[in-house]
């Protein structure tokens, strides 16, 4: 990752000084016959903007409910702080949650709310109202401190949540799929307050979600899981520039896979046999994949270009037929076809009014990409 | 082209007019008779025949003296004031023994809400008199209760429970038990679970998140419960007569004894109309606790 001069980059996970937060250590946690999380060892660093991301039934929930202290794991251990939390019931950790549905006392003020965690802490009930009054301050709704939940809109409630989440000052904060309930415009706004909140609070954010795009906008660093392990913990960038596996590249972003077997190899550069009668695809990867490994060429697809005339510039160039084109408005995607059927997606920047108007159906077409636009994958 | 809306709505009222109101308005203006040894057993009747002049003699013979009798004889007022208190208790009770039964209910497995719902229902499919009559043989002297406590020992002499207000207080907490239980757990089913996780998240114990969270949230069951046992229990007649004694009190029974006894119909139109005045206010804040609950709902 690039980064200008020598501003301090925020990366305590490539400082072994720094002690993590939280450690899970080999946790394996069962419901019955059913493998929730499968021996999983994590760290999370203070002041981390953390996502958990997956499908629905990964373990992500889980691996959160069991920080929160609603589950408690089979096996391995969870240190906060580098205490052991497994006998501390959920209402002595410092750990608060932003549930999903919110859960807002209906029958309480949108202040009592808030103030709820506060009258429960050792904290003197002169300060409460003060306390009370910053969280509103916080997420901006002060003059709707005396309003029931119902009496609010959805957006609204969710800064509740939020609020009231915070109120503690916890050492951590789990949002379990916190923007799930808003509609599109409004869940980026608020992607961009959450981010304003946790730098401005400096507490720790650990997020649940199945939206890739959303774990993107406010990580700094990703967990993406499947069938309770993790598959890849790193940076927003290099998740979808670096994808480890098939999995994570499938699951963050648009991808072109193609599979085929490494042919001749010249230290991390491979040319992957693919089709029959077709050109070898020159391609950047790890060093020291055996030749005639089963392997995947995965390409994202603005990193693919696409001309009517045969590039001259680029080691690899395929020939193909236009068959689909998806005109998303900023952007263009093309699907190509292939002589040997293999669609390829190919993305175009929309820079210029009506572009590409020269590029339509049924078109003989080169799509292009250099050696290192896309990666060996053989997991 | 509103007749179809207009017949719609009309129904409902017909039905309320000629089932409640014409039927009130009966009763309320035999309150307003005398007493004869005739039949009907009360002066003046309605007689259209006579026309304008038997219609203002007719009205003229209407007088309030029944409602005035009520409040000098001292049965009454004491009657109602035990009644009151005894549908107060018994309502207090019902609710004391029917909140566990709904929350528990209301924390079983979804497999298993049928059919501890279809047993609170059960009792429905025997006729209440006659549940109300085996009670008889489980309260009596000679009775199970009494044989069972003899039998582990718990007392030597059998307990006087039957024919005394302790009997009628079991009768109307058995009887009235899932007018109770059914809104409070209607109350607690739909509640959020991920509440009282919050509830504990923020700090609380489990016993303070159902005191503050769970609790307050079932309230409007509960009233609803409440209203929905404290209402017939005023007016009950046949638990009282069937479990009560000599010295039970209550208004319901009163009206029997003045109806059928005394045929003094009169008298007891004047303590059904008494009764259904204090009914009202319990009737009119039960309506206010349900509308109030539908305007949270939204």
């Amino acid at each position: 990752m690039a980064q200008p001069g020598n501003k301090p980059v925020f990366a305590p996970w490539n400082d072994p000084s720094k002690k993590p937060l939280i450690q899970f250590k080999n946790v394996t946690k069962k419901f019955g016959e059913f493998v929730a999380i499968d021996n999983l060892t994590l760290d999370i660093y203070a002041k981390e903007f953390f996502a958990l991301l997956g499908p629905s039934g990964c373990g992500k929930t889980t691996l959160m409910r069991m920080l929160a202290g609603f589950e408690n794991p089979t096996s391995g251990t969870i240190l906060l702080d580098g205490q052991d939390i497994a006998k501390v019931p959920p209402n002595k950790r410092a750990v608060n949650m932003m549930f999903q549905s919110y859960a807002l006392f209906p029958h309480l003020s949108v202040a009592n709310n808030i103030a709820f965690g506060l009258k429960r802490s050792p904290m003197p009930k002169q300060e409460i109202p003060a306390r009370v009054e910053e969280m509103l301050r916080l997420v901006r709704l002060e003059q709707f401190a005396n309003r029931k939940p119902h009496q609010i809109s959805g957006g609204q409630r969710q800064r509740v949540a939020l609020a009231r989440s915070l109120a503690k000052a916890p050492k951590l904060l789990l949002l379990d799929e916190p923007l799930g309930a808003l509609d599109a415009k409004l869940r980026e706004d608020t992607q961009f307050e959450l981010m304003d909140i946790q730098e401005k609070t400096g507490t720790t954010f650990v997020i649940v979600t199945h939206d890739q795009e959303e774990a993107m906008t406010v990580a700094s660093r990703i967990a993406v899981m499947d069938h309770g392990q993790i598959i890849q913990v790193d940076t927003p960038d290099k998740i979808y520039e670096y994808p480890n596996s098939v999995y994570v590249a499938d699951f963050i972003g648009d991808v072109n896979l193609v599979k085929g077997r490494i042919g001749a190899s010249d230290g991390e550069k491979y040319s992957i046999n693919w089709a029959e009668g077709q050109p070898a695809i020159k391609a950047a990867g790890p060093a020291g994949i055996a030749p005639d490994t089963e392997c995947h060429f995965a390409i994202r697809p603005e990193k693919v270009a696409i001309a009517m005339e045969k590039p001259t510039d680029k080691p690899n160039a395929l020939q193909g037929r236009i068959l689909d084109i998806a005109y998303l408005g900023n952007v263009s995607t093309y699907h190509v076809e292939l002589d040997n059927g293999i669609i390829m997606k190919a993305q175009m920047a929309n820079n210029r009014r009506i572009s590409r108007r020269d590029l339509t159906w049924d078109d003989h077409v080169w799509v292009s990409f250099t050696e290192t636009a896309g990666l060996v994958l053989v997991k | 082209m509103n007749f179809r809306r207009l017949f719609l709505i009309a129904t409902p009222y017909f039905w309320l007019l000629a089932l409640f109101l014409v039927p009130f308005l009966i009763v309320f203006k035999i309150s307003l008779s005398d007493t004869a040894i005739a039949i009907p057993p009360y002066t003046p009747t309605l007689d259209l025949s006579g026309g304008w002049a038997s219609i203002k003699s007719f009205f003229s013979e209407l007088d309030i003296e029944n409602f005035i009798f009520l409040t000098e004889d001292s049965l009454y007022w004491k009657a109602y004031l035990s009644s009151l208190q005894i549908a107060g208790v018994s309502t207090l009770l019902t609710l004391i023994v029917g909140y566990p039964i709904a929350y528990g209910m209301a924390q079983s497995s979804d497999s298993w809400r049928p059919t501890l719902m279809m047993l609170v229902i059960l009792p429905f499919w025997t006729s209440f008199l006659i549940r109300v009559y085996s009670w008889i043989g489980i309260l009596s002297n000679e009775g199970f209760l009494n044989q069972f406590l003899q039998w582990i020992g718990l007392t030597s002499e059998p307990l006087t429970i039957l024919n005394t207000n302790y009997a009628v207080y079991i009768g109307i907490i058995y009887t009235y038990l899932p007018f109770m239980v059914l809104p409070i757990y209607s109350a607690l089913e739909k509640m959020d679970g991920s509440l009282i996780e919050a509830a504990e998240d923020l700090g609380c114990s489990r016993l303070s998140a159902f005191w503050l969270v769970t609790f307050p949230l079932s309230r409007p069951g509960m009233i609803a419960g409440c209203f929905l046992v404290f209402i017939p229990a005023l007016g009950e007649f046949v638990i009282p007569s069937l479990l009560g004694g000599s010295g039970t009190l209550m208004i319901g029974k009163v009206l029997w004894e003045e109806f059928f006894n005394n045929r003094d119909w009169p008298v007891a139109s004047a303590v059904a109309v008494v009764l259904l005045l204090i009914l009202i206010i319990p009737i009119i804040l039960f309506q206010r606790n349900e509308q109030k609950q539908r305007e949270a709902d939204q």
